[in-house]
């Protein structure tokens, strides 16, 4: 009979092994899925994780395109992974994003069409404060008032997209767009446009950042005493108390950096790929954003790889729905199977198989 | 052989080399906002796709990608599109507009059709329907047969399309009902079943008992359907399914035509830009079949406002008309001008609410 038992240590080699099997199964059942579907799976399987990169024909618009699409989610995902390392849940990094694009967007649009080089940089510091703001309402009630920090930031998740789809259509509008909603074109406008900085690679200044956080959070979490602190604060919080870690600065700085990240996430996006805040503009990089956490096992290095591995099913599925005819439905069903099979093996960190003999009657 | 697996063995007979599609079809793209299933606006415009393949088969191929959001998304799937060989692009969403015209200039040789909105190039046309004739002739019906005089609308974002629905249908209600009351519920999505059920219900809650819908899902319809004594009506799809109580008419979008005309012009080599925005006559804006739910002389005179507006002789928009304001807009038998019905931000007078913005 076989049985589940626990482990005394979480195991190392399947903390390291499982997003590696799971990424297997999603395409092991992922591929019997499209076969049902009527496509060839092999040809599904390659269209996802290998044309994005080596195709001829599209491998030299998609591989800085995975930049692109990744860039956010491991910004994002780099913040949300330090406040849950301490236990602090942050689920509501899509509002702080939608603020910090705004925020970062109107701080910009104020000063159309100035073209002083400070612009961008006051973009980016508004689209970082905005998102940091739009964090410390749930920190603060948290702090004060003992809320659920879950709740509070999911809720404001809709509350943002509401301010978003009102600036959309009122504050922000373009005022030569003839009444449709959606602020001005920043990739007309050179000064605050986020573009690419070497043409052909994807690059713009919000991949850039999150390269730069994935350095910094590993060098905050691995070597510094915040970061001790952070995962002390996650890993036994009665310790952490006696210790002198202070729980109210904690999740200030975790919601805080959290917030400041998926802010300038947005402020990026707003500027760059995307050029306009409008009502839709939001495309849930705050909600994937966990999964990327998760999947990158709350470890830099590890987001950094997952994000990319995301950005990589997002685009290959775009390819095999415009190759192979398959449903758009389909694709999502095979990312979500991805942190489905996440987190079923990830049973086997903490427990382990056992294999045990019938007990005698 | 279904479309599915002749695809996969087309790209299964050509997995080595990297063109997947034939060069001598004229291939058409869609790019679609919802799901194709979503009964309604989706629907329409991957039934127009079909309508393509029906009537040129084997010269031309369609392939068409859904639930592209209009994020930084849809330029990545509008170039990924290009870049797979087709000839032609239909970007069936308001919001595709700056991409579209981002892509077409990197793609000169490519056309592109963008749906709704305002920004032409040279290889960039756009396309609508006249949506609000239709709306005209929803308040009609809408007027008639509300007892409550309270008419719920649940409109998707304050964009001139939208707001010009309104102003049409309460014209046309208010003309036949004098004590109708619109109340404007704004979802601030096109296609969310959840939210546009809640916000079908807030409305019938407070007395409605017709809801208008700008949004593409059949939920406000099953919620209508819930509630019972509610009429609704099939927008951008005909949802007969939910006729005769409590969808008893529909506007319908036919948007065959237009493509079937527009991918011919790509494969004769006619095919320029323009500004396509065509109504009820040309049939682009079809009224579904009104159902016996509502009685014969409403349904005859809705009719003759269908036939009057199809003939061209009443314009949806006939003076004399003031803004909400109460500024004047239409003198006595001035009719709107396309450029002012293209931009519309303000509502007509007796309109209650307020714009949001």
């Amino acid at each position: 009979m076989l049985r589940l038992e626990k482990r005394p240590q979480p195991s190392r080699e399947w903390t390291a092994l499982s997003p590696l099997l799971a990424v297997a199964l999603t395409m092991l059942v992922g591929g019997i899925l499209f076969a049902i579907l009527g496509a060839n799976p092999f040809e599904a399987i390659r269209t996802i994780f290998w044309d994005p990169i080596f195709s001829e024909q599209f491998s030299g618009f998609t591989r800085p395109q995975l930049l692109v699409k990744a860039g956010p989610l491991i910004l994002i995902a780099i913040g949300l992974s330090i406040g849950f390392k301490a236990g602090i849940w942050n689920i509501g990094a899509e509002g702080q994003y939608i603020m910090g694009a705004i925020c970062g967007a109107g701080a910009g649009l104020a000063f159309y069409p100035s073209d002083s080089v400070l612009i961008f940089p006051l973009m980016l510091i508004a689209g970082a404060l905005g998102g940091w703001a739009w964090a410390m309402i749930p920190a603060i009630l948290k702090t004060k008032l003992g809320t659920n920090e879950i709740l509070v930031s999911l809720m404001l998740v809709y509350v943002a997209e509401t301010i978003l789809a009102s600036v959309a259509s009122g504050l922000l509008r373009n005022p030569d767009g003839m009444g449709f909603p959606g602020s001005r074109n920043f990739k007309e406008w050179d000064a605050a446009f986020n573009s690419e900085l070497i043409t052909g690679t994807g690059m713009h200044w919000g991949v850039v950042a999150a390269f730069i956080a994935v350095i910094a959070a590993y060098v905050l979490m691995s070597r510094h005493i915040q970061g001790f602190n952070i995962r002390l604060t996650g890993e036994a919080p009665r310790a952490a108390r006696f210790a002198g870690v202070n729980p109210t600065r904690i999740v200030i700085l975790c919601l805080g950096i959290s917030g400041a990240l998926a802010g300038m996430a947005g402020m990026f996006e707003a500027t760059g790929p995307a050029g306009q805040v409008s009502i839709d503009f939001n495309a849930g990089y705050g909600f994937t954003a966990i999964i990327v956490a998760f999947l990158g096992r709350l470890n830099p290095i590890g987001i950094l790889l997952a994000g990319l591995l995301m950005a990589l099913t997002y685009i290959g599925g775009e390819l095999a729905q415009l190759m192979l005819g398959l449903p758009g439905a389909a694709i999502q069903l095979f990312q979500g199977m991805l942190l489905f099979f996440l987190l079923a093996t990830d049973v086997f960190t903490n427990y382990r198989l056992r294999l045990t003999k019938k007990e005698a009657v | 052989m279904n479309r599915r697996t002749l695809l996969a063995t087309v790209a299964a007979a050509t997995i080595v080399s990297t063109a997947a599609w034939a060069d001598d079809a004229v291939t058409a793209g869609f790019i679609f906002i919802g799901p194709v299933g979503d009964g309604g606006w989706t629907y329409e415009h991957n039934q127009g796709r079909l309508a393509v393949e029906e009537a040129y088969g084997d010269k031309v191929k369609t392939v068409y990608q859904e639930n592209v959001p209009e994020s930084a998304d849809a330029e990545r799937a509008i170039t990924q599109m290009a870049l797979a060989g087709a000839d032609i692009i239909f970007t069936t969403s308001f919001g595709y507009m700056d991409p579209t015209l981002a892509v077409a200039a990197k793609f000169p040789n490519v056309k592109f059709e963008h749906a709704t909105g305002y920004k032409q190039a040279d290889n960039v046309a756009t396309y609508s329907a006249r949506f609000y004739e239709g709306r005209a002739v929803q308040g009609h019906i809408a007027g008639n047969m509300t007892k409550t005089n309270k008419i719920g609308y649940i409109a998707s974002f304050p964009i001139p399309e939208v707001i010009r629905g309104i102003n049409a249908a309460y014209i046309h209600a208010k003309e036949v009902n004098p004590d109708v009351e619109f109340s404007v519920v704004w979802a601030y999505t096109w296609f969310d079943p959840a939210k546009e059920a809640d916000a079908a219900r807030a409305l019938i809650e407070n007395g409605a008992d017709v809801v208008l819908q700008h949004t593409d899902s059949t939920a406000p319809q099953a919620a209508a359907k819930e509630a019972g004594n509610v009429i609704t009506f099939g927008q951008a799809s005909d949802m007969a399914d939910y006729g005769p109580m409590p969808r008893v008419s529909s506007i319908i979008d036919n948007w065959g035509p237009y493509y079937v005309d527009r991918v011919g012009a790509v494969m004769d080599g006619t095919w320029t830009s323009g500004n396509t925005w065509d109504g009820i006559a040309p049939g682009m804006v079809g009224i579904g079949e009104i159902s016996d739910a509502v009685p014969a002389e409403v349904k005859a005179s809705a009719l003759a406002l269908k036939d009057s507006i199809a003939s061209g002789e009443y314009h949806t928009f006939t003076g004399p008309l003031k803004k909400q304001d109460g500024s004047d807009w239409l003198a006595d038998g001035e009719t709107a001008d396309d450029g002012t019905l293209a931009g519309m931000n303000f509502y007509v007078e007796g309109i209650t609410a307020d714009i949001p913005n």
